[in-house]
């Protein structure tokens, strides 16, 4: 009995102690936006300091918030919606025609994601600059979607894999085209995994930086350059920079806190129990 | 209304054999089926059958009319899974009508054919209810409305009872056997349990190791095993086998002697056998008489099952027997007793384990023997 209380003590003193230290970073930023710029930069840093909206004004004076946000949302669900509709059809024929390089491929298609996204900078640079895409929505659509496409298809392939084959030879019998099972059984029966892909993959796109600093600068820019313009190489910026990055982060956080039930059940219980 | 014709059928899995080569006619209204321990091949000759597993080799007919790359639904059957397979996200009456909507049967004309399946299964009143919300035996019952609905030429059973507890499974079987009963339609089923396939079967089809080992009804195998492996797989307890050692043979018996060195006189032709050999004799638990002669042994175990007991007797030499007694029988534990063979129920293998043709038909044989096929 003791030990159980020390042994349960010990994991909420470790687990609060790692959630604080992942938490206080954004707690951080946070209050340095409700901070003067010169109570930003104070030494010491200080917790305690008369709040302000002066760094919010100053942003949303100096830039479209609107704009930017409008631009993550079209190219983070658009993007998603692209590798969903990939990565249905693909990881349906693994999971329930697997061949011998099924695992082989899967693995490949993981360790794309193993090379760092600058090793291919220069090289995509140059195709959407070929291909007039720079500072296009279409141009981050694309890279957003063969981005997550490896992610995607090996999430949904381990929830249709717990879809019972059982099932889906019903419905053959039942004389369902291939067409008809994956649209009338196996979808609905896999929806909270579906569902969960595409909340990552939401979430994985709003926060992607380094393509979209890279391949736009205003009329396709999303929240993260939006956050970026307002570092500048001198003079005091980190409570607006932290005000911006506030008000970027926002509405994600709130939709992954309100999808939070959802993706967690996805992710951790699989797709039909 | 439909025939089967199975010909020399092979399923290869890359260098695994797992049917090798399997002849079998099934005629209309027939309840066939197949039986057999685990991994022998049966649900993967039902699947064949069913079209959900390629076939390998050889010509699988129904109605005279070559299947092998027709399509599941093509094909005109209806399969019950074991784990009814009911798709989780439709209510009962949807999960009964989805074929007839895949087919594009008219509404009105699709409820009323549920409707009517649902009531003969009585589950009229459960038709807008999910299958997570019923209990295994309204599942297993949804299951069977859902091959009914599509009204098929052959229903196909893959274990239909294996995940039902004992009561309901004796309950299900007889619902079963009824519905076949009233619908008349040509059945197979697939299952490892004897006790379903000698009570429901119309024709028993006995699989090991990919080979059919007998086909026959439900008494011609209990009373005329073709070999060891059918002699031991049919019965409840099982038969019981002594070595043997061949000691005199007449023309129309042979007579053996086993433990203890008595002597058993059975009704064989002794095709082949020659005074030494070594053979086996099967005898089921009935055909033993505890009593004042016979075989020689001690009892281990004794079951009381009420109107009969079962009694475990060891013979001293590493071989136990199972004899079945009347429910008075006073028997203990310990006791010496002995055992007096019903000569005539006996039945001898030979040492490649193919039972010895009778030469009279058993004492409590039912029906006139039929002829028997045997496959080895």
């Amino acid at each position: 009995m003791q030990q159980q209380f020390r042994q349960k003590l010990i994991i909420s003193i470790v687990a609060w102690a790692i959630a604080i230290i992942m938490f206080f970073p954004i707690f951080w930023m946070v209050l340095t936006g409700f901070k003067t710029e010169v109570d930003a930069v104070a030494s010491p840093p200080q917790l305690f300091f008369k709040p302000t909206l002066e760094s919010y004004a100053e942003v949303q004076q100096r830039a479209n918030y609107v704009f930017f946000a409008w631009n993550s949302i079209l190219i983070s669900v658009g993007a998603t919606i692209c590798a969903i509709l990939l990565a249905v059809p693909a990881a349906y024929a693994m999971a329930f025609f697997p061949t011998k390089r099924t695992r082989k491929t899967l693995l490949w298609m993981l360790s794309t994601k193993m090379l760092p996204p600058v090793g291919v900078l220069v090289p995509i640079y140059l195709l959407m600059r070929d291909a007039g895409l720079l500072d296009n929505r279409l141009a981050l659509v694309i890279v957003y979607t063969l981005m997550n496409l490896p992610i995607a298809v090996w999430l949904l392939f381990t929830f249709f894999k717990e879809v019972p084959h059982d099932i889906l030879e019903a419905g053959r019998m039942d004389g369902a085209k291939p067409r008809q099972e994956i649209w009338m059984i196996l979808l609905p029966l896999a929806l909270p995994g579906i569902a969960s892909t595409a909340l990552l993959s939401v979430i994985l796109c709003w926060n992607e930086a380094f393509w979209s600093l890279n391949l736009t600068s205003s009329s396709a820019a999303p929240l993260t350059t939006f956050i970026a313009s307002f570092s500048s190489p001198e003079g005091l910026f980190f409570a607006k920079l932290s005000a911006a990055s506030t008000i970027a982060i926002a509405p994600i956080m709130v939709f992954g806190w309100m999808s939070q039930k959802q993706l967690v059940q996805g992710l951790t219980f699989g797709a039909v129990k | 209304m439909a025939t089967l014709s199975l010909q020399n059928i092979r399923k290869l899995y890359s260098t695994f054999e797992a049917i090798k080569g399997v002849d079998l006619e099934i005629e209309d209204k027939d309840f066939t089926v197949f039986v057999g321990p685990s991994g022998c091949g049966k649900t993967t000759l039902l699947r064949m059958i069913a079209g959900l597993e390629e076939i390998s080799g050889g010509d699988l007919l129904i109605d005279g009319q070559r299947m092998n790359d027709v399509g599941p639904a093509d094909r005109g059957l209806a399969m019950v899974f074991q784990s009814y397979a009911l798709y989780p996200h439709m209510t009962v009456a949807d999960n009964m009508a989805f074929a007839l909507r895949l087919a594009g049967v008219p509404k009105a004309e699709r409820n009323a054919k549920v409707l009517e399946a649902a009531k003969t299964l009585q589950l009229d009143h459960l038709l807008h209810r999910r299958p997570k919300e019923l209990s295994g035996g309204q599942r297993q019952r949804v299951a069977i409305g859902r091959s009914i609905v599509r009204n098929p030429k052959v229903f196909l059973f893959d274990e239909p009872l294996s995940n039902l507890d004992a009561a309901l499974r004796v309950q299900m079987r007889v619902e079963i056997a009824k519905l076949h009963e009233r619908l008349n339609a040509t059945t197979i089923y697939v299952t490892h349990d004897q006790i379903e396939a000698m009570t429901m079967a119309t024709k028993i089809v006995v699989l090991n190791g990919g080979r059919i080992e007998q086909v026959g009804s439900p008494l011609e195998l209990y009373h005329h095993p073709a070999n060891m492996f059918v002699a031991g797989f049919i019965g409840a307890p099982k038969m019981n086998m002594l070595a043997a050692q061949v000691t005199a043979v007449g023309a129309n018996d042979v007579t053996v002697t086993v433990a203890g060195g008595i002597a058993v006189r059975v009704p064989v032709l002794p095709t082949g056998l020659r005074v030494g050999d070594q053979v086996t004799l099967g005898l089921r638990p009935e055909h033993l008489v505890l009593g004042a002669e016979g075989i020689p042994g001690r009892a281990v175990v004794a079951e009381h099952l009420g109107a009969q007991s079962y009694f475990y007797v060891d013979l001293g030499d590493g071989q136990t027997v199972i004899v079945q007694a009347d429910g008075q029988n006073r028997t203990q534990v310990h006791d010496q007793v002995r055992l007096a063979p019903n000569e005539t129920a006996c039945h001898l293998f030979g040492q490649d384990g193919m039972a010895l043709p009778r030469s009279t038909p058993p004492a409590n044989d039912l029906a006139p023997p039929t002829p028997i096929r045997a496959v080895r």
